[in-house]
């Protein structure tokens, strides 16, 4: 793949070098901030998986999040105020993740904390940021919110959980790909989420699940599951997370080599941070991904998905302007963004003043509903659930073409919307 | 004498540092005392009868989820953290009477395979026990008497009371015949065999005793801090205690509670130093362990301190 | 992979069997073998052949040397103490696991195979390079085992093993022995790890599975056992694919596991090791 944004931008450097930034701002560089009653900056706390198996996200998330923060701030900050973000390493680990949480909220004195993305992290400090009364806003895709697991100061506004995701692409898959399906997926949680809402919204369809193959998380080589995928089989179904990932895929190819193969439909999860293009992939040619937000940029991009992209540091092709090898994890890292600007809104509308207001930001996010594409949404429009503290939003089907995915569907907002099981607005605070 | 007193005095001063430590460091402190609870119990085991153990995720993860499973069908701390401390208990008991079988570095590795196992069966259960992920504990569940766990103060006193009858159990253990016969068992196996003690005996029994420990201590952290999930029964919750026990001296009472408490703030400094921060932590280890090859403690009591139990 | 598997687990026998040093770090040595063999590919112009072979003579150098600095600078001051190396190992892989994580980053990279062949069977297709790491790595293993039996360093080691005071006496260096079985036993896991990278993709947590597997190998297998080492590693690798024919894969792991240790209650001095 030839990418053609190499060099380094203005933007880009400031990202990198970000951390520097909060200090920057802090010491009253820009003297916009000055109109607002209190020009103390609002800190923020970031839940980042710097180390552990978390780390390739981490690493996007924490850039996307730098540059939410220099357009926010440019933009005036919230309520005319700075805002800084202090990003603290959890490992991918539930239980430091909790320590974070109260680190975050008790020493370091932040507004709210927000960022997280895998489900046993989110699920281990969700208590503890409960007892703390700090809002935490998790991008973590898990079902675990609207399930009604967590409690009413945890809310996830800036990404669409698993469940809304494949029940709302189950149709076009069966419409378009076949109705005989075999599903390969990890042996844990994210892995039922994704076999039991899939196969429920395929049965719906009229379709049939053939076969289901759980992979255990030790497993580093797929051989020999493979031969175990029915013959019948028409679209075959993955998703993978973690670092065996691309050996996954790779062998997959192998095993279908040259020969007939049913379609494949993946969760781009299985290849976040790979350039498609690797050695040994070249069989995806053709076959279909899900992807939050379009790792490559669609020839319909709106303005606010090419700013963002610049702002972010991302090419065309969504690798780093500054190396073509390092590969975003794009289809999730907007949730980081989208949050920041939410958290603004949410800020603005309640008068938020001091940590006395965060009950007052729980609710103003509740209240949010529609809310439109925008700088602020770049990956497109949403509906917000205050009841289940879920967000809605556009999911994406694209198929590799020449190297590049490009989007073949869009699914709507209501394709991905399913009766409440929680209310959370019910319960204390 | 000496000793009794020095213990009591980390007990009261602990008790008195709940009222002037901030938010962040209260926690810590609660969390670091339930896990040394964890360690004390490995050091049983490990430093004084010389088992090296690579499974004690298995008794810490029995406790957990008993508490766990059961506070998810209504049962609250009254029940749970007995349920905790037997079911760390029982299954020490049953992977004792296998593993004992083998010595040294075999008994290390039936025991992380047990451990393994035991960590594949809470993801194979997946639908009841959260498998990866976990799941939180009902918030009417973590009341011990009437307190709730949630809130700081009964957090912290359940935490040091734990950590208090832990440590003064264990005291009591190692200055009792039966601990001086862990210790023979350590130092020379056939000796004390001749003496007329039967080593399976011996040894189970302190892994029993390990295992109480670790299950309870693992019952205690999910009432406390409110989340059971599947990685507190991994591999990384065997080498952990190990990890501190040696860091604070192996065959030291007061040992564990200090490498749990340095290797707490080691992590969490650091983090706040510099991003590297695994770097930090890996130099420090090699520096404690150049300068402090017996664990703090250990060395210690080797260059004076002799009578430090 | 049972014959890379076998490969690692070598590496850390002679560790263990010779200096007798449980060495938590032997993973992250594996780790360091395929993030070096990507760096090294990575910068090698011409064909992927060139570079692999570039890796596979470069990588085992670069790791032995890191594992002997290691040994000099640490494990002989501990006087290789069980327990104080237990601990210093562990600092050891924070260090090059964070040392990976800075300078390498955080993703799995895919390093190319130095050759692309399938061989396409009527039902389904089988990589050629997976046949050839397994005949490499029978290769290597033949050359260790001449090697420890044929030379005269064999020969030093196999002195040092069994009695370290003795080979002293004997004029034997075991300080430059044991630094040399360290950076022997590091080495042959970097090997491994060359061969691994184009089926598996160099991460930065990549050491801690084999670290695991060829622990349990070399224990079953029983103690400086080359001969031993090999069949365990086999057997471990077939009792898991038999048993995932007839359950539910985690399951099919539980059983396995199980199966292991129960192998060792019932036979603790491993397969072929010496009663003692």
């Amino acid at each position: 793949m030839t990418t053609k944004l190499i060099g380094t931008s203005p933007n880009r450097r400031s990202v990198l070098t970000g951390m520097a930034a909060g200090g920057l701002l802090a010491s009253g560089a820009l003297p916009r901030f000055a109109q607002a009653q209190s020009s103390a900056p609002i800190k923020l706390g970031f839940q980042l998986h710097r180390t552990g198996i978390g780390a390739s996200y981490g690493r996007w998330y924490e850039r996307t999040a730098q540059a939410a923060l220099k357009l926010l701030n440019e933009g005036g900050g919230i309520n005319g105020r700075p805002v800084e973000i202090i990003f603290e390493d959890d490992g991918t680990d539930p239980r430091r993740g909790a320590e974070v949480v109260e680190k975050l909220a008790s020493q370091a004195g932040v507004d709210a904390i927000f960022g997280p993305l895998f489900s046993h992290v989110v699920i281990g400090s969700a208590p503890r940021a409960g007892e703390l009364k700090v809002p935490y806003l998790v991008c973590s895709e898990g079902y675990h919110v609207a399930s009604g697991m967590l409690n009413r100061w945890t809310l996830q506004p800036g990404i669409t959980d698993v469940r809304a995701q494949v029940s709302s692409m189950a149709p076009w898959v069966m419409n378009n790909l076949g109705k005989k399906v075999t599903m390969v997926f990890p042996d844990y949680a994210f892995g039922y989420d994704h076999r039991d809402f899939f196969t429920a919204a395929v049965e719906a369809q009229g379709g049939q699940v053939v076969a289901q193959l759980a992979i255990p998380p030790t497993e580093t080589s797929f051989t020999r599951y493979l031969p175990q995928i029915p013959a019948e089989t028409e679209v075959l179904y993955h998703v993978m997370v973690g670092p065996a990932v691309l050996t996954f895929v790779k062998e997959l190819g192998e095993f279908y080599g040259t020969g007939p193969r049913p379609e494949i439909f993946g969760f781009i999860d299985s290849l976040e941070a790979v350039n498609i293009a690797s050695p040994g992939l070249e069989f995806l040619e053709g076959t279909h991904f899900w992807e939050g937000h379009c790792r490559t940029q669609q020839a319909d991009a709106s303005e606010f998905e090419i700013a963002y992209r610049a702002a972010v540091g991302v090419d065309a092709d969504g690798a780093s302007v500054s190396d073509a090898k390092d590969v975003a994890t794009y289809a999730h890292m907007f949730s980081t963004w989208e949050t920041l600007f939410i958290l603004k809104a949410g800020m603005e509308a309640a008068g938020y003043q001091g940590p006395a207001d965060r009950q007052k930001l729980v609710e103003a996010i509740e209240a949010m509903t529609a809310m439109p594409a925008s700088m602020a949404h770049p990956q497109g429009d949403k509906m917000f659930n205050g009841k289940t503290h879920q967000v809605f939003g556009h999911q994406n089907i694209s198929k590799v073409e020449g190297g590049k995915l490009l989007r073949v569907h869009k699914t709507t907002l209501e394709d991905s919307m399913y009766e409440d099981a929680v209310d959370y607005t019910t319960m204390s605070f | 004498m000496k000793s009794l007193a020095l213990h009591l005095a980390v007990i009261a001063l602990l008790f008195a540092l709940q009222f002037v430590l901030p938010p962040y460091h209260h926690t810590n402190i609660a969390r670091v005392m339930v896990l040394a609870v964890f360690a004390m119990g490995y050091n049983i085991a490990f430093g004084y009868t010389g088992l090296l153990s690579l499974g004690h995720a298995l008794f810490f993860g029995a406790g957990l989820y008993a508490a766990g499973l059961m506070a998810n069908g209504g049962w609250t701390g009254l029940a749970t953290l007995p349920a905790g401390l037997l079911a760390g208990g029982l299954v020490a008991l049953a992977v004792g009477m296998l593993a004992l079988r083998t010595a040294g570095v075999s008994f290390m590795i039936v025991t992380l395979m047990f451990a393994q196992a035991g960590y594949l069966t809470i993801l194979y259960f997946g639908p009841v026990t959260g498998g990866d992920e976990g799941f939180v504990l009902p918030a009417a569940a973590r009341n011990l008497a009437g307190f709730d766990l949630a809130t700081e103060t009964p957090r912290y006193t359940l935490g040091l009371a734990l950590f208090a009858v832990a440590l003064l159990a264990n005291l009591a253990l190692v200055r009792s015949p039966l601990g001086r016969v862990m210790v023979a068992m350590r130092e020379n196996e056939e000796r004390s065999r001749m003496l007329g003690y039967n080593p399976f005996t011996v040894k189970l029994t302190a892994l029993v005793i390990s295992g109480l420990y670790a299950g309870v201590a693992g019952a205690g952290y999910a009432l406390m801090f409110g989340y059971v999930g599947a990685s507190f029964a991994a591999i990384q919750y065997s080498i952990l205690p190990m990890l501190w026990v040696l860091l604070g001296g192996a065959g030291t009472v007061l040992g564990p509670f200090i490498g749990a408490l340095l290797m707490f703030y080691l992590i969490d400094l650091s983090s706040s130093v510099t991003t590297a921060h695994q770097m930090v932590v890996g130099v420090a280890l090699l520096a404690l362990v150049l300068f402090a090859p017996k664990g703090l403690l250990g060395t210690l009591r080797e260059r004076g301190l002799k009578w430090l139990p | 992979m049972a014959a890379v598997l076998a490969l690692t687990a070598v590496g850390l026998s002679l560790v263990f069997g010779v200096m007798r040093v449980v060495n938590v770090a032997h993973g992250e040595f594996f780790m360091l073998g395929a993030v070096a063999a990507w760096f090294v590919t990575a910068f090698t112009p011409g064909p992927p052949v060139v570079g692999f072979v570039a890796a596979l003579v470069l990588c085992p150098l670069l790791v032995g040397g890191v594992a002997a600095l290691a040994d000099r600078l640490v494990l002989k001051r501990l006087n290789y103490d069980p327990e104080a190396t237990i601990v210093a190992t562990i600092g050891l892989l924070y260090i090059l696991q964070q040392a990976a994580l800075s300078l390498y980053g955080p993703d799995a990279r895919p390093v190319p195979a130095p050759f692309e062949w399938r061989i396409q069977l009527p039902w389904f297709g089988y990589s050629g390079y997976k046949l050839f790491v397994v005949a490499a790595a029978c290769v290597i293993l033949l050359a260790v085992w001449l090697f420890m039996t044929r030379s005269r360093a064999g020969l030093v080691m196999r002195a040092t093993q069994i009695d370290r005071d003795t080979a002293r006496a004997f004029g034997i260096n075991v300080d430059r022995v044991y630094a040399g079985v360290f950076a022997l036993g590091a080495g042959l896991a970097a090997i491994a790890a060359v061969l691994i990278v184009p089926i598996q993709q160099a991460h930065y947590l990549m050491g801690h599975d084999p670290l695991l597997l060829s622990f349990i190998v070399v224990i079953i297998g029983g103690l400086g056992s080359v001969r031993g080492t090999l069949v365990a590693a086999l057997l471990i690798g077939l009792s898991d694919g038999v048993i995932s024919v007839f359950y539910t894969p985690t399951l099919a792991k539980i059983l396995a596991t199980l199966f292991v240790a129960l192998v060792l209650v019932f036979r603790p001095q491993g397969l072929f090791g010496a009663k003692q």
